[in-house]
């Protein structure tokens, strides 16, 4: 039991910090980002490069090194993904949206088969491993790898809750959500604002997918695919373009994704979560804390 | 030195012409009113001042400078500020949250503290509700806040777009008053009004708008005698 739900929180941090940048992208310019999952597997690649860098020149002790090529790795993508923003959405994000969704599609295959024109089509081995061994509690078996992607996933959503509660730019992005012309008439930079939601909302995804490279040792070109539908679904479930909503969504599909695996078998994993996503779609397409509509992130 | 000045200003949507060779101005320390009925463009010369719609002929200076080509946010930093018309509060955010954005370009945190004390005295009612959400606010409350919003900002020239808009006349005068006040502390307002009276009761100025051009404009108390407005604004004779 404990470790069903272990196991599952760990998937769901995975999720929750994709959906958090689909969410507050989705809640600040309305854009379904289909290429987010791939910012996700850029990040697994920029930190595989960045790790390869930095072991070679200095020798940090693995914890240490993991960190900072977390943080290196983290700003690295986030730079991505404002650049994304720069030349494939700006310049069109007045047009139709589904001119902005199929761009979206469009920049999402870019991604995948220019990583897999650099890499190659075959998985690519992370040189390090959290591999620290496992605790024993209430009777199950927990990897350490999964308690560190727990804790990290929620130190860095606490973070940006507080960021995005307390701070100035933090309102200025939630003034945006809520009115952007109004937003423009208190001073705020729109433009400047957007590029910073897709900083954070990248910089999340690459520091998953350091963490997914670091906890399963091996990554490809196409591992951003399942995990970008996966945390469209958390974002849908906890109510899009809301920041609780993704982290609740986020961790609620890893949790019933691993209870459903419990009880029905691997094999089940998929089916249960795109019948939670077709189920939330038709019966409450807010998602659980989307209930007022117009309160977005 | 005119503070805003407006020359032969066209403005166009698409091939429809809003604005037609609009020639206006505001001067340091003024209330001036821009009056006029549904359509006639005031909106539009709003927007235009705040940078949403760009004029396709014409000039448009403040303090001398060509502002035609400054994004709205720029215009926030030179001091022009709007309170939008339908007030546009962030209905989800308290009221304190909502000033606090209006000093978003503000950067000295004493600086937007003290602004907000002066706002808060200025309508005590804000204070009341400064820890409730916008959307709240009765439609007179948040007119309040549309204007505390601006202020906060610290606005050289303060533009607001109906103020009056859905109030009832009790709190028609009591928005005008406290835009008095904000003028007597030294503010240039510039207001758009459908409700010519109560604009005239506080402007020192005023411009008529009609389909896109002014027909008329002079000091308020003139205006407000003058048979062709009394005729077509004030409800006849």
């Amino acid at each position: 039991m404990i470790q069903v739900i272990v196991n599952g929180l760990s998937v769901g941090a995975f999720y929750a910090l994709v959906a958090l940048g689909y969410s507050m992208v989705y809640g600040i310019i309305k854009l379904l980002n289909f290429a987010h999952g791939d910012i996700y597997m850029l990040g697994a690649y920029v930190g595989f490069v960045v790790l390869g860098a930095l072991t070679s020149w200095l020798s940090l002790p693995t914890a240490l090194g993991l960190v900072l090529v977390t943080l290196v790795t983290m700003a690295l993508t986030g730079g991505a993904g404002v650049l994304l923003e720069r030349v494939a959405y700006r310049p069109i994000r007045h047009a139709p949206r589904l001119s902005l969704l199929i761009t979206a599609v469009g920049l999402s295959f870019a991604l995948e088969y220019g990583v897999r024109q650099i890499f190659g089509p075959q998985p690519s081995h992370f040189p390090v491993q959290i591999d620290a061994g496992s605790v024993h509690l209430f009777g199950a078996t927990i990897t350490i790898a999964r308690i560190v992607v727990i804790l990290v996933a929620a130190g860095l959503m606490v973070v940006l809750a507080l960021f995005v509660a307390k701070t100035r730019q933090g309102r200025a992005m939630r003034a945006i959500a809520l009115d952007a012309k109004a937003a423009r008439l208190m001073g705020i930079d729109v433009d400047r604002t957007i590029s910073l939601v897709f900083f954070i909302g990248s910089a999340l995804a690459g520091a998953a997918g350091v963490l997914a490279g670091a906890v399963y040792g091996t990554i490809d070109f196409l591992m951003g695919f399942i995990i970008g539908i996966k945390a469209f679904t958390a974002a849908v479930i906890g109510g899009i373009g809301n920041l609780y909503g993704a982290m609740l969504g986020g961790v609620a599909l890893g949790l019933l994704e691993s209870f459903g695996v419990a009880w029905l078998g691997g094999q089940w994993r998929d089916v249960f979560s795109f019948l939670c996503l077709i189920l939330f779609l038709t019966f409450r397409p807010t998602g659980i804390l989307g209930g007022r509509v117009q309160e977005r992130m | 030195m005119n503070w805003l000045q407006l020359d032969a200003v066209d403005v166009c949507y698409g091939r429809v012409q809003a604005l037609r060779q609009v020639s206006l101005q505001v001067e340091e320390g003024e209330i001036v009113a821009l009056l006029g009925n549904n359509g006639a463009g005031k909106s539009t010369t709003l927007n235009l001042i705040s940078g949403f719609v760009r004029p396709s002929a014409g000039s448009l200076t403040w303090q001398g400078q060509d502002i035609s080509r400054l994004k709205p946010h720029q215009l926030v930093a030179q001091g022009i500020v709007q309170a939008p018309e339908g007030r546009r509060i962030f209905s989800t955010m308290t009221v304190h949250e909502n000033l606090l954005l209006g000093g978003y370009l503000v950067r000295d945190p004493a600086q937007i503290k003290q602004r907000l004390e002066q706002v808060y005295d200025l309508m005590p009612r804000l204070r009341e509700r400064s820890g409730q959400e916008g959307g709240t606010l009765s439609g007179g409350e948040q007119q309040m806040l549309a204007i505390g919003r601006a202020l906060v900002s610290g606005p050289r020239l303060l533009l607001l777009d109906e103020p009056s808009m859905g109030l009832a006349p009790l709190l028609v005068a009591q928005v005008m008053r406290i835009i008095a006040a904000v003028n007597r502390t030294g503010t240039t307002v510039f207001v758009v009004e459908q409700n010519a009276k109560a604009a005239l009761q506080i402007a020192h100025r005023a411009y008529v708008l009609d389909t896109g051009t002014v027909s008329l404009s002079g000091p308020a108390a003139e205006l407000a005698q003058d048979p062709r407005v009394v005729e077509a604004y004030l409800g006849g004779a």
